[in-house]
């Protein structure tokens, strides 16, 4: 197999000869572009009025994001007691939607970096967009814990610092392991997102209609020129922070599954967490990339930049990614029969037919059902069907980690089990985050390009004036 | 970022230049330029691309680039810091006996002296390379030219400073437009 690789690298004309690095069989972008047309196209939309999608899902967002002010306020003048969390199940909805937003903010950085190392070109269309949906969700996610400390205003004491009281944090828990990881990888998200966007900026600073636009853009630009030395160094600080970030996204959900597994609750304590939750963040957030890129594209007109076949690509990874998950399901069943465990048996038979065993036939059905639907090559060409699996998979996602926290409820002695229910105030966090998540995206698509213009510029062919691929793996020394 | 009225050469600084900026329809035309200017002996010289043309760099003498070697030894400090930090919070400063393992229990010390490796070494890649590109320069001569706009658009331009020894401003301009660019513009200082 890798002498096949090898010859066929080798077979590829070189990078200066003027042909196509490969013959492709789906153009990564449709139509003759040019520099200057890419500009127009990605460019441009955020001088140009907005569609009226842009609107719908920006208000919709912003009256959701009311909802969790509200929600906000009234935990913070009555406590955490206005959730549902009780002794046996203590994390409830604010860890699931924890997971849940983090694991969503991981698909933005296998694109970003992963598939940057990988040379996937297609990722180009689609990277700027998802790191910042990457860090949108994250800020989501950072927003439970903090919430539920009932004390949001200590929140600093989770970091070292050097204080009176001469207290630190406990460096063998999973639980502080996951401050560092998170703001590690927020941080991180950030510095490569806005790395990315500085020609981009200083691009949209010369092309400005407007002063006030050319002064902010200009600002943020930092005054880059382009210079070739600055290039230089700036696809080799590109090129560093993939290869950072691609252990780091790994890292940060092995730490979130760190603090089920290194519990001793039956079915938490299990080796497979780590990949098994590696693998659903990534499952989970292609099927947003793909929610958010299916209307997007439409309503601005990308189809000549997000081709269909882009969208086959994103649903063949939510498909192979699916399956991984599938088959952590049935290895945590197997494993609690084949060990012999009373209890992680017991509690497998409560998790599949106990009081809340609906939950996990619903993520049975959205997560291993619905999925095999991206077999077909039809279904990942349609944008109704596409779009359909796609938010069949983010709900079965969240069900995943709320069978995962619900396991609580009935573990060791039936004396300590007990009932969760959420509250309205749990549900109204919970849609409240996707209003935030909404409201700063749709902001994101308003005043900053969604599609990188640098790289989509390099990307194109030699004969229409671009680069003719990516220089970034093979040229930055 | 342009200065609003036409300004030429003579008329600021008493017509002391920054440079000549020669403008190219493509990359491999700002590329032969650059590499026939090195060979005519000019040295301090940049090109500007819309996006990075690595043989361009490659001319220039700068085949390889510092950041690397920047990240690893903030990453290097981050690393070590972060270790030190665990090990006298929970040995020293905090000293916590949890089911009697060892205060200085190193292994449980990894994930956060990872997370630390990678935050500094990105900080550090992220400043790094504004510092040593010399960003944030809201000013610069580059920006007086007009044309100079395009070369985050659709233009490749090779500007050959003024400070350059062999640089004349009547040869080198005849030498800029015997490769054949768009035009050739004084750039004030």
């Amino acid at each position: 197999m890798a002498t096949t690789v090898e010859l066929d690298h080798r077979k590829r004309p070189p990078a200066d000869s003027g042909l196509p690095l490969e013959p492709e069989m789906h153009p990564l972008v449709q139509r003759p572009h040019t520099l200057v047309s890419v500009g127009e196209a990605l460019g441009d939309i955020v001088f140009k009025p907005h569609p009226r999608g842009w609107w719908l899902g920006f208000l919709a967002g912003f009256a959701l994001l009311q909802m969790l002010l509200v929600a906000i306020a009234w935990l913070f003048y009555m406590g955490v007691g206005i959730w549902g969390i009780n002794v046996p199940v203590a994390w409830g909805f604010a860890i699931v939607n924890f997971v849940w937003w983090i694991g969503i903010g991981h698909a933005g950085t296998l694109i970003s970096a992963i598939l940057l190392l990988l040379h996937q070109k297609w990722r180009t269309s689609i990277n700027r967009f998802s790191e910042a949906m990457t860090i949108f969700a994250v800020m989501c996610a950072g927003m439970f814990p903090l919430l539920h400390m009932g004390r949001p205003w200590f929140f600093y004491w989770l970091y070292p610092f050097p204080n009176v009281a001469g207290v630190y944090p406990q460096f063998r828990s999973p639980l502080t392991w996951d401050v560092f990881a998170v703001t590690t990888y927020f941080t991180v998200s950030l510095v490569f997102w806005y790395i990315g966007l500085i020609p981009d900026l200083a691009s949209l600073r010369d092309s400005a209609p407007k002063r006030i636009q050319r002064i902010i853009y200009g600002i943020l630009a930092l005054g880059w020129r382009g210079s070739a030395i600055h290039w230089r160094r700036y696809e080799k600080v590109y090129l560093l922070l993939a290869g950072l970030s691609t252990p780091l996204v790994l890292s940060v959900h092995t730490v979130v599954s760190f603090d089920f597994a290194v519990s001793i609750v039956p079915l938490w304590h299990a080796t497979i967490f780590p990949p098994f939750f590696v693998a659903g963040a990534i499952f989970s957030g292609f099927a947003m990339v793909v929610a958010l890129a299916i209307p997007i594209r439409r309503w601005y007109h990308l189809e000549d930049f997000i081709t269909d076949h882009h969208l086959d690509l994103c649903g063949k990874v939510m498909l192979a990614t699916g399956m991984l998950v599938c088959y952590g399901y049935f290895s945590e069943v197997w494993m609690a029969w084949y060990g012999h465990s009373l209890y992680e048996w017991g509690t497998t038979i409560e998790r599949l037919f106990g009081p809340y065993g609906w939950s996990y036939w619903c993520l049975i059905f959205c997560n291993l059902v619905v999925p095999q639907l991206l077999w077909s090559r039809r279904v990942r060409r349609s944008d109704f069907w596409l779009m359909l699996v796609s938010i069949f998979v983010l709900i079965g996602m969240w069900f995943e980690r709320y069978v995962i926290v619900i396991t609580l409820s009935r573990e060791y002695i039936p004396a300590a089990w007990g009932r969760y229910a959420p509250t309205i105030w749990d549900y109204a966090t919970m849609f409240g985050s996707l209003g935030l998540f909404l409201t700063l995206f749709f902001l994101f698509v308003r005043y900053l390009p969604m599609i990188s213009m640098a790289e989509m510029r390099e990307l194109l062919p030699k004969n229409q004036g671009g680069g003719g691929g990516h220089s970034i793996t093979e040229n930055a020394p | 970022m342009n200065a609003t009225e036409p300004t030429t050469a003579a008329d600021r600084n008493g017509g002391k230049l920054y440079g000549l900026l020669a403008e190219f329809e493509t990359s491999e035309q700002m590329v032969h330029a650059v590499r026939a200017a090195k060979e005519k002996g000019y040295r301090l010289m940049d090109c500007y691309s819309p996006y990075p043309v690595g043989e361009a760099a490659d001319a220039l003498d700068f085949p390889k680039s510092e950041m690397g070697t920047v990240m690893f030894l903030g990453g290097l400090t981050g690393a070590i810091s972060g270790f030190l930090m665990q090990y006298w919070a929970n040995a020293y400063g905090y000293s916590l006996n949890v089911g009697s393992r060892p205060y200085f229990s190193w292994p449980s010390f990894v994930p956060v002296t990872f997370e630390m490796m990678v935050l500094t070494a990105a900080l550090t890649g992220l400043f790094g390379l504004i510092a040593i590109c010399g960003l944030p320069c809201y000013y610069h001569p580059l920006f007086h030219s007009e044309k100079f706009a395009r070369a985050t658009k659709d233009r490749f331009f090779l500007c050959i400073e003024a400070s350059d020894p062999r640089f004349d401003p009547v040869a080198t301009r005849e030498f800029l437009n015997s490769l054949q660019p768009l035009s050739v513009e004084e750039v004030p200082e």
